[in-house]
């Protein structure tokens, strides 16, 4: 069946081997890179969508830094006035980040959350992007509810048996607020 | 008759998960719900007949020793093509698989067919073999994935039919081994006496 090795054969036929699997690679790559991006835009747009008010037109994306950390924001706007913020924020859960877009209407109030990414475990801790849990943060008020799971002495019901993953979902939405109090800080600075 | 054949044993007699207990990583961490169970076992059966006609057909010009990571390279190729295409036009399932494709690379399954038929068959045999294990492989995760989502969350195929939770350490590791070895004594009771 296959051919007696020797150094020389060996080394051309993993050499060819190795371009035509790159080049195989090359080629799908450049096929796919187009519907790709196509795809990572819609789940962000769909996610804004989901956790800001009616707006008209497209977000406008930007960054902030606070506090060492860069966080990726859109803004949304209607008739002129933007009326909400969608911050994309992350903790650390108990499977790894938990990375979350968190919605601010322009007065201060969460409007909305949904969960971009998590590796939790699933039937405990994943349960957090069903709307048991994340629903309680609907037109959160952060002056009157603390965002920390009761346990700790805030207003989140956390999920059973899941206390990390709720803590690290509040600590998210709470890192939002800050963040939120940052671009506004900036937008009356200018 | 032959090419039949081919397809049918690896459901049963070669089955990769019941009889073979080959592929335990993938078949262990995937198979927290049917649907995920499905998916993975189909994305293996997609790379499985892709990389058994490609060794199949390049075997006989490959040496002896390097034929190993010659077989690692093709089959590394094939899952990397499966990972973009899945990105660009099923990003809800490459949601959920996104961590577990890389695996399928390290998947003995694939590995050991290329090894064990790929490389001293034909390739139309080849691809029958890989369907019929793939198919096999396929049906073992569903199956452990709907038992462990019927047990663990009241749910089958994501549909519930229990309101709140159900046994929750099926969802998890432990209640996995669980579910599989019940499974496959099951399946052995079932199939004894039959093949050999």
């Amino acid at each position: 069946m296959a051919v007696q090795s020797s150094f020389k054969n060996m080394t051309l036929c993993l050499f060819a081997v190795c371009l035509v699997a790159s080049a195989l690679l090359a080629a799908v790559y450049a096929i796919t890179k187009e519907p790709i991006e196509v795809a990572e835009h819609n789940k962000t747009i769909s996610a804004i969508a989901q956790v800001v008010p009616e707006f008209e037109g497209e977000p406008v994306s930007d960054t902030i830094e606070v506090s060492g950390r860069k966080y990726p924001y859109y803004v949304v706007s209607k008739g002129g006035q933007p009326v909400g913020y969608a911050i994309n924020t992350s903790s650390v859960g108990y499977g790894g980040p938990l990375s979350l877009m968190v919605g601010m209407t322009a007065d201060r109030v969460i409007y909305n959350t949904t969960v971009l990414s998590q590796s939790e475990t699933p039937g405990l801790g994943a349960k957090c992007v069903e709307p048991e849990f994340a629903d309680q943060f609907r037109n959160w008020n952060p002056e009157e509810k603390t965002l920390a799971v009761t346990k700790d002495g805030g207003d989140v019901d956390a999920i059973t048996a899941s206390t990390i993953t709720s803590r690290a979902y509040s600590k998210a939405v709470e890192t939002a607020v800050t963040v939120f109090d940052a671009i506004v800080s900036i937008n009356k600075g200018e | 008759m032959r090419k039949f054949q081919l397809i049918t044993k690896g459901f049963v007699k070669e089955n990769p998960t019941f009889s073979l207990l080959l592929g335990m990583c993938p078949t262990l961490a995937t198979t927290t719900s049917a649907i995920n169970g499905m998916s993975m076992g189909l994305a293996t059966l997609f790379v499985l007949v892709l990389s058994n006609m490609a060794i199949s057909a390049t075997a006989p010009y490959i040496p002896d020793k390097v034929r190993i990571p010659a077989y690692i390279v093709i089959i590394a190729a094939f899952v990397t093509i499966l990972q973009f295409v899945m990105q660009a036009f099923t990003p809800d399932i490459y949601k959920t698989l996104g961590l577990f494709i890389p695996l399928i690379v390290v998947n003995c399954i694939v590995l050991g067919r290329a090894e064990a038929f790929a490389n001293k068959n034909s390739v139309l045999d080849s691809a029958c073999d890989g369907l019929g294990i793939g198919i096999g492989f396929t049906f073992a995760l569903t199956l452990l994935g709907l038992v462990r989502e019927i047990l663990g969350s009241g749910s089958a195929f994501n549909w519930k039919f229990i309101d709140g939770d159900g046994i929750l350490v099926f969802v998890l590791a432990p209640g996995a081994f669980m579910a599989l070895a019940y499974l496959i004594v099951l399946f052995k009771k079932v199939t004894s006496g039959k093949g050999e």
